[in-house]
């Protein structure tokens, strides 16, 4: 059954059924994943777009195409709708949704109709937040008081959609959790479960822990609003900074959010492409769940010059740095997964390189970031806006991508353009570093971000670094059209055509409704390549 | 490429120290990954479809190892950007005390001795400087890179940062936290003087522009008391009116009623802003009573005048 | 493959035994129940900090609420908690319809306990009192009015399941569904008591 010949699929597959209604009251867990993934790839055109707005205004000093106000529009919904609408649900809701039934041998998650339900809160509450649009909002996306309460933009608007879609965000996190302690196939005890179930699992933890606290925090942004509450209003009495304190209780927490399923991503994509057991199991398994806890604790050092008590920042400099050492481990694994490997450099394992590569940047910034002395210097400057660029864009959109090449023939039954896909991945590379290490630069000379305008000294870097993001665009478009293209016109895929052993890719291409004919047996890991002595 | 601004405060060059300290780690530790990742990927490339490879799945001693290693690196970092942190945030006993206070979208300076100014804060070289800072409205952010300090000022509440400039020479302020509109406008400049310029600067009672006529002093003004962060004088719209042609301007205000620009209505625009809002503007422009004297508004006012 | 069965199996095929399906409600349950707490721990750490800041505040604030109201309505949801879990002791023992009575006892308490804070609301509206008042006044409204709205989620759940139970779907080896009900409503309950020591007994 692994030997990748049994092309043909005897049972009806998922993608069989046509017309809309079929789609939009489905209970199937691969459909929804499909669904999320569209849905999700929509607006990360949108916000990608947006972005690209704000690297041309800045290629000049002064008004370039649009006036201040525009511009601190446009990168508010280029970061909300990136971190909210995109990122967030990210990789969870589109492969995780496909794949943890799959990788676990379910026949779905535990609650279908709650993940269906899920999906179409997310779509709402992303509807809800696009209608601030018509009078878009200025505040960031970090929505700091009191700015936000007095501004005259929509506020309400997109805040209430992000609450929305905090409960699907919860209750996709739920049914995750339940659906891996309860529907793992017979034999798959928990160390037998593929990482990226282990990643999925820390996700979904965070997921239902965190979120109600941001949900709380904009009700009581929109009733500051709406009823005039004075909490985070100094001239009610209320504490600014603590509006920012229970922001960042989710939106630190959230950045692991983010960067676990990426994480679980790789973790498949290296032993499969070097054709080796993964290194240290345990170590990576164990380490997403200490990323998720400690996460709980750092979110301070977002405001290390906020005004908030010193001994207060030196706590939580100190906890940032601990827990960037479970992501340290889980780098030298991956290396070391590599060593002396069969490296096959398909595109999916291209990505992982690229992301090894990008996320190191990421991470080391980070370690700048929360040194606390020079975090005075740096905070709110484009070094952090390149530092989190390196892990969003260079660290989960990366391995989204790279997902999406992995995965491609399992969820379509087709294969992907190999050498198209490997100029997508050439251009986006080149282009992503070009457009934020000139910001790395800059930043530290000072730049401060948000700048509508900036002093003409800049304005080198700022060139290069919009250049950088056109070729970033153009990449990104030629992998779509390659993707597309295939959906269409690509050659059909056998059911495993990269030697997986992991179980999605033991069914065939696309897979059948009930995923599994029989509910498989499982005796082993899926890392068990290699030869053993 | 520089790297860093040029260090101007006492505290910048041990600040430097720090960044080129984890700089240094994370390189070695960058150049490291990368080349494993370069190597591994040539050196174990896939030859033929039946490659063997070892089935390895730890090895306890190296992994200790390179949890320890960075778990050691980063405490040492840890330890060493928090003891220059401490010095950073407090300031010597015998510092010279300022008040800031930002307001959409300037800064206000006042001194111990009355004087005040506006986004240009006046300092003497190698005394420290103590500013205890607030703010009228929103977030703000006290930021000059070549002190390599930064400090929120937040409405409600007094925010302190302390630097002692060590170069004479002027460095900008950025307002480094988000606060609306003209956010990347909100610029300054410390002025560092030597000590005795700067004393003779703080007991001048100089007001207009020494040997200027009205005209010119007003448009010294314009610049330095920040109409020019929300007015233009060419005729484009800001975050408040143009000055262009303002004199005898037919005005609607808010409120409905028709006025025309004269002198009185200038000087009440200056002083009271809020009394009189022009249509389709924010009443949000600052009043500069106590801060622009009589003579200052009347070369303001010839100034705008003289735009036509 | 028919549509349906093809759906039916994506909705209901891999429980594999009912008991594998309690297990899961009452795990997806206490999950949801996490996230409750975490949301009203939100409203509590904000109590907690504008207590410490302005003592005086709250206890000016606790003088101006109903202790009376707020007394009886305690006592209403502590009755609905007992009758809610009687009804759950019923199912188990197959008493269908003494289910379905004390579900609307449950639900009648429900609604009591609404109409308690309409009085309360419309009384401090009279007296001038409103959210923007002062902080206290602020919590107090959004304490409880996001407690009045988990009480109205709340009576819907167990209105369903009074439907559902009406049509017979439950027995002695199927009260899932009461049993997790039941336990929102006592979260709903728990919480009032919180924050009824929190606003209106504040010492
Ligand atoms: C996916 C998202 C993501 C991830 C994973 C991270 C990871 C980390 N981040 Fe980042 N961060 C953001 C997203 C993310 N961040 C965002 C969105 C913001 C700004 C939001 C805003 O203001 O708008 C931000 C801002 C931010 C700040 C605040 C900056 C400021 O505004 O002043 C800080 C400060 O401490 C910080 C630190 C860190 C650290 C230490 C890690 C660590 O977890 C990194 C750990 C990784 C490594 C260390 C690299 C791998 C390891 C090795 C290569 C081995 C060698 C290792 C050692 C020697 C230790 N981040
Ligand atoms: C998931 C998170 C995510 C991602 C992926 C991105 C992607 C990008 N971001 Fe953004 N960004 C944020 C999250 C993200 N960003 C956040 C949170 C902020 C802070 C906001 C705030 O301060 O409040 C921010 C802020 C931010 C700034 C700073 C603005 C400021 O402070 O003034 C800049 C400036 O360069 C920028 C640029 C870009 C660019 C060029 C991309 C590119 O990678 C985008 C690439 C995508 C596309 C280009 C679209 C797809 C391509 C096509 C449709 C092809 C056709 C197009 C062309 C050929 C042009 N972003
Ligand atoms: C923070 C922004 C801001 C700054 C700084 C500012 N103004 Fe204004 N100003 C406005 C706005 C907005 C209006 C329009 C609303 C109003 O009339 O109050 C305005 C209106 C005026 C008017 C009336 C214009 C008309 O067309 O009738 C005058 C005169 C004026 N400002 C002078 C000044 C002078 C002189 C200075 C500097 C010493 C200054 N302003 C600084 C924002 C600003
Ligand atoms: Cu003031 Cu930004
Ligand atoms: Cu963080």
């Amino acid at each position: 059954m692994a030997d990748g010949t049994m092309v043909e699929a005897v049972r009806p597959t998922y993608l069989d059924r046509k017309g809309f209604l079929s789609w939009a009251l489905t209970l199937d867990h691969k459909r929804l994943g499909i669904m999320y993934l569209v849905t999700i790839m929509v607006f990360f055109l949108f916000a990608g777009i947006m972005g690209m707005l704000v690297r041309l205004e800045l290629l000049t000093p002064g008004k370039t195409v649009m006036g201040p106000d525009t511009y601190n529009q446009i990168f508010t919904i280029h970061g909300a709708v990136m971190i909210f609408i995109v990122i967030v649900p990210g990789i969870s809701a589109t492969f995780g949704n496909f794949l943890i039934p799959l990788m676990i041998g379910a026949r779905d998650v535990i609650f279908p109709r709650l993940n269906l339900f899920s999906y179409w809160i997310y779509v709402g509450g992303a509807l809800i937040a696009l209608v601030s649009l018509l009078h878009p909002i200025d505040t960031g996306w970090t929505f700091y008081t009191p700015y936000s309460i007095r501004t005259g933009t929509s506020v309400i608007p997109i805040t209430f959609g992000v609450f929305v879609m905090g409960f699907s965000s919860i209750l996709t996190g739920l049914n995750f959790i339940v659906t891996i302690h309860k529907l793992r196939a017979p034999g798959m005890n928990w160390h037998r479960m593929p990482l990226f179930i282990w990643a999925a699992y820390s996700t979904a933890v965070i997921q239902v822990l965190a979120t109600p606290v941001i949900a709380i925090t904009l009700l009581l942004l929109i009733a500051e609003r709406v009823f005039g509450i004075g909490f985070f209003d100094p001239a009610k009495g209320g504490d600014p900074i603590l509006f920012q304190h229970f922001f960042w209780f989710y939106s630190h927490p959230v950045v692991y959010i983010m960067i676990l399923p990426a994480f679980g991503v790789i973790s498949e994509i290296i032993p499969v492409f070097s054709r080796k057991p993964i290194f240290g199991y345990k170590a990576i398994a164990y380490s997403s769940i200490a990323i998720a806890l400690i996460g709980f604790l750092v979110w301070g050092h977002h405001l290390f010059v906020s005004g908030m008590a010193g001994w207060v920042a030196k706590v939580f400099s100190f906890l940032t740095f601990l827990v960037a050492i479970p992501t340290a481990i889980k780098v030298w694994n991956w290396l070391a997964t590599m060593y002396r490997g069969s490296i096959d450099l398909k595109t999916p394992m291209l990505y992982a390189l690229g992301f090894l590569f990008l996320f190191t940047i990421a991470g080391l910034t980070g370690l700048f970031l929360g040194t606390l002395a020079i975090n005075v210097h740096l905070h709110d400057t484009y070094f952090v806006v390149a530092h989190f660029h390196y892990t969003m864009m260079g660290g989960t959109i990366m391995m989204l991508f790279a997902a999406m090449h992995f995965w491609f023939p399992k969820m379509i039954g087709k294969m992907y353009g190999e050498a198209v896909a490997k100029i997508a991945f050439a251009l986006i590379f080149i282009g992503f570093n070009l457009t934020f290490i000139p910001q790395f630069i800059m930043g530290m000379e000072g730049m401060p971000r948000r700048y509508y305008d900036y002093l003409p000294q800049y304005h080198y870097q700022h060139v290069l670094s919009s250049i950088g993001a056109l070729v970033l665009g153009v990449g990104i478009l030629v992998m779509l059209i390659n993707l597309i293209y295939c959906i269409f016109k690509g050659e059909k895929a056998p059911s495993n055509p990269f030697g997986s052993k992991s179980w999605e890719w033991q069914t065939t291409s696309p897979p059948p409704t009930e995923n599994f004919e029989e509910i498989p047996q499982v005796t082993d890991w899926t890392y068990g390549y290699g030869k053993k002595n | 490429m520089n790297w860093l601004p040029e260090a101007a405060s006492s505290i910048a060059g041990r600040v430097d120290n720090v960044i080129w300290f984890v700089t240094i780690i994370s390189l070695v530790f960058f150049v490291f990954i990368t080349a494993l990742l370069v190597v591994f990927a040539i050196k174990y490339r896939r030859r033929s479809e039946d490659d063997e490879t070892p089935y390895q799945v730890s090895h306890h001693t190296l992994e200790v190892v390179w949890t320890i290693i960075p778990s050691i690196l980063v405490m040492v970092i840890f330890v060493y950007g928090f003891v220059v942190f401490e010095d950073l945030r407090t300031p010597p006993k015998d510092a010279m005390e300022i008040n800031v206070t930002g307001k959409q979208w300037l800064w206000q300076f006042h001194y111990d001795n009355g004087k005040s100014t506006i986004n240009e804060l006046f300092v003497p070289e190698g005394r420290p400087v103590k500013l205890v800072m607030t703010s009228d409205d929103v977030l703000h952010s006290f930021f000059v890179p070549e002190f390599r300090v930064k400090q929120d000022l937040v409405p409600g509440m007094y925010t302190y940062l302390w630097f002692k400039a060590i170069k004479k020479g002027e460095f900008n302020i950025f307002c480094a936290e988000y606060c609306g509109t003209n956010h990347s406008g909100m610029l300054g400049k410390v002025k560092v003087l030597s000590p005795a310029d700067f004393e003779k600067w703080k007991t001048s009672k100089e007001e207009l522009i020494a040997g200027a006529n009205l005209v010119e002093a007003g448009a010294e003004l314009y610049t330095k008391r920040a109409c020019i962060g929300c007015h233009s004088i060419d005729g484009s719209p800001m975050v408040g009116p143009t000055f262009k042609g303002i004199f005898g301007r037919q005005e609607t205000l808010a409120d409905g009623q028709e006025i025309t620009v004269d002198e009185n209505y200038l000087r009440k625009s200056i002083y009271e802003p809020q009394a009189q809002v022009v249509k389709g503007y924010q009443p949000i422009m600052p009043s500069f009573k106590g801060i622009i004297s009589d003579n200052e508004v009347s070369a303001l006012i010839a100034y705008m005048k003289s735009l036509k | 493959m028919a549509a349906t069965s093809v759906e039916h199996l994506h909705s209901d095929g891999h429980f594999v035994t009912p008991q594998d399906k309690y297990s899961s409600m009452k795990l997806g349950m206490w999950l949801f129940i996490a996230t409750e707490i975490l949301l009203f721990g939100g409203l509590f750490a904000v109590y907690a900090i504008y207590r410490a800041k302005f003592p005086e505040m709250f206890f000016n604030g606790r003088d101006e609420l109903s202790l009376l109201l707020g007394t009886t309505n305690t006592v209403i949801l502590i009755v609905s908690s007992f009758s809610i879990a009687m009804g759950v002791t019923a199912i188990q023992r197959g008493k269908k319809n003494l289910l379905t009575f004390l579900i609307i006892v449950t639900l009648l308490c429900g609604a009591l306990f609404g109409v308690n804070k309409y009085f309360e609301y419309t009384a401090k509206f009279h007296h001038g009192i409103f959210p923007s008042t002062d902080i206290f006044f602020a919590l107090y409204f959004m304490m409880t009015s996001l407690h009045m709205l988990h009480v109205i989620v709340g009576m819907a759940i167990l209105f369903i399941i009074m439907i559902f139970n009406m049509k017979g779907k439950y027995s002695p080896s199927n009260y899932t569904a009461p049993e997790v009900g039941a336990l929102y409503w006592h979260l709903v309950d728990v919480i009032w008591i919180y924050l009824f020591g929190l606003l209106y007994l504040v010492a």
